[in-house]
């Protein structure tokens, strides 16, 4: 009978090893970590326990370089993404013929590996001694001078970030709101439709309503992702991001970690806890919004 | 009469009006999927390139009209292209197979056995699946060099098998299962983990692939990960491999040939995707991130 018992632990005992080794230790761990100050990698000893860690970053120009660029990412791309694919869901769900295939397309940048085609968005907007690119091409088409995106100003390379950050995430932002138009009962547009009622109005008092828990879940999605951005910068500006003043938050937590500005586990620690607590907030915001807005049935 | 008439005349205009409406979602429907499509039109185009012929546009041209393969040649010889592709491989396939009997154990404890403490363990596994990645990456990076485990598969596989979602994915699948089976089964004098492999697995098959190939897209683009553990490019995945061909080999100059490993790393996934298309979508709209 006791070892009935203890069947469904031995069952679950690989996921609770990896899990507590890889996952739950790591959580306290990095708390730790943010408190020691003057930690060295070599020795693995620290000097005392204080805030310092977390005054070293907030007062670091790179981190508040980071964190600039991830604010004006975040309140770029959320936005825009989410609107753009709710547009063109609702287009999907007007048409009949070539849907499957549309559909299809829309969803290949989810199966892309973001460092590789990161590197092709790269090569569109680069102007080299060569050549002045493809982009550029196009403006000049339109009497707009040559600029350079990849190593030109600040304005440009935070529009190609945005740019390709967007591309990589409609595929899903589409595919989830496709399914939400989808499962609106068609019965209420016919009622609508009997009361004369406009196609702006049927959008506004039933589309909307219905499809806004998945729109909160998305926006909620998307603050999150894109407070994590990280590999699409490096893609697009290469590994020493402070270099191209491109870096992002979760990138400085990696340079504090690795590389050639790396070895300093503590302050990684402080950084990274900072960003969570960002999102936090944020999520947090966003739930006190939403109960205002989003309509569940 | 005249009411007649005129509803007529408005349901003509309507019609009228339906089909601008049409004509305008088609055209920017087709506008999206153009942006979609152009960068893999690019990237295949600029493959076939000749370098000569690349470097002497200085206003890139949309076709070419004399494709080469040398580029994939280049591609595959100048730097270690194909052991990045056998690495990734090999870590693919084994984070996503250990990935599985864990995932399918734990999932089995919590839809069908009864033990103490289930419910609380289950809410704690629950929230776990809150914690971002970037949280714990430090400790394991820490954790991993302490163990030598660095340029090595084991240290590049460990932290990636477990995966909460999965966990609960497949739970809430096994869950639906119907009890009297497992009673029937139990009668019979099945043993649990007989029963697991012939009838719950094969029942939630559908499931299951999901969870293998969403897995396998995971493993194939992870960067950060590999980038932190591995220095040594014998141990590289095709990301890194990409990143260093950028960086340090002919990617700097030689366009045509990156452009070449970049359709070469971007391929498979795709035409597993279009292989698989209804699941791979069914499963992301499931449980995706990245976004």
């Amino acid at each position: 009978m006791k070892l009935k018992k203890l069947k469904g632990w031995l069952y679950l005992l690989p996921a609770i090893l990896f899990l507590g080794v890889f996952m739950v230790y790591p959580l306290i761990d990095v708390l730790i970590y943010s408190f020691e100050e003057g930690y060295n990698f070599a020795s693995g000893e620290h000097l005392g326990v204080g805030f310092y860690n977390y005054a070293y970053v907030l007062r670091d120009p790179y981190f508040l370089s980071a964190l600039k660029n991830t604010l004006i990412l975040v309140a770029i791309t959320v936005p825009l993404s989410t609107g753009i694919a709710l547009l063109i869901s609702l287009g999907l769900s007007k048409i009949k013929a070539l849907r499957k295939l549309f559909q299809t397309i829309y969803f290949l940048p989810y199966v892309t590996n973001t460092l590789a085609v990161g590197l092709v968005f790269m090569i569109l907007f680069k102007r080299t001694p060569y050549s002045d690119g493809l982009i550029n091409l196009l403006l000049s088409w339109f009497g707009q001078g040559p600029v350079d995106f990849i190593d030109g100003p600040y304005a440009a390379k935070m529009f190609v970030l945005c740019f390709y950050t967007i591309w990589i995430v409609m595929p899903f932002k589409i595919l989830i709101l496709t399914s939400a138009l989808a499962s609106v009962k068609e019965d209420y547009y016919q009622a609508a439709k009997l009361d004369g009622a406009s196609r702006w109005r049927m959008f506004s008092r039933i589309t909307l309503p219905m499809i806004s828990p998945m729109i909160f879940y998305l926006v909620i999605t998307g603050f999150i992702g894109a407070f994590k951005a990280y590999s699409d910068s490096v893609a697009l500006f290469g590994t020493d991001l402070n270099a191209a003043g491109m870096n992002t938050l979760v990138g400085y937590v990696y340079d504090m970690l690795y590389g050639n500005s790396g070895g300093y586990p503590s302050f990684a620690s402080a950084a990274a806890i900072v960003l969570f607590m960002i999102v936090l907030t944020i999520t947090a915001i966003n739930l006190l919004v939403s109960k205002k807005y989003v309509h569940y049935t | 009469m005249s009411t007649v008439s005129s509803y007529l005349l408005s349901e003509k205009k309507n019609k009228r009006l339906s089909k601008i409406l049409s004509a305008l979602i088609y055209t920017a429907l087709g506008i999206w999927a153009l942006l979609v499509l152009f960068p893999f039109y690019w990237m295949l185009l600029s493959s076939f390139k000749s370098f000569a012929s690349y470097n002497a546009e200085f206003v890139p041209k949309f076709f070419t009209l004399s494709p080469t393969f040398e580029n994939y040649i280049e591609a595959f010889t100048a730097v270690p292209l194909f052991s990045y592709f056998l690495n990734t491989l090999i870590y693919t396939l084994l984070t996503t197979a250990l990935m599985l009997v864990v995932t399918v154990f734990a999932a089995f404890a919590f839809a069908r056995l009864d033990f103490p403490g289930k419910n609380i363990a289950f809410t704690l596994f629950l929230a776990l699946m809150m914690i971002p990645t970037e949280l714990v990456v430090i400790t394991n990076y820490v954790t991993i060099t302490d163990m030598n485990l660095r340029n090595t598969f084991t240290g590049l596989i460990l932290p990636s098998i477990t995966s909460v979602f999965y966990i609960y994915l497949l739970k809430e699948n096994f869950a639906q299962i119907p009890d009297e089976l497992y009673l029937a089964a139990k009668v019979d004098g099945t043993r649990d983990i007989v029963y697991l492999w012939r009838v719950m697995l094969p029942i939630s098959k559908p499931t299951v692939i999901t969870i293998i190939i969403l897995k396998i897209i995971e493993c194939w683009n992870s960067y950060v990960w590999p980038r932190l553990i591995t220095d040594n490019e014998r141990y590289y995945l095709v990301s890194n491999g990409i990143q260093a061909i950028r960086e340090s080999g002919f990617g700097r100059d030689n366009v045509p040939a990156m452009m070449a490993a970049v359709v070469s790393v971007s391929l498979p996934l795709i035409i597993l995707f279009l292989i698989f298309r209804d699941r791979v979508m069914e499963g992301v709209a499931r449980g995706g991130t990245k976004g």
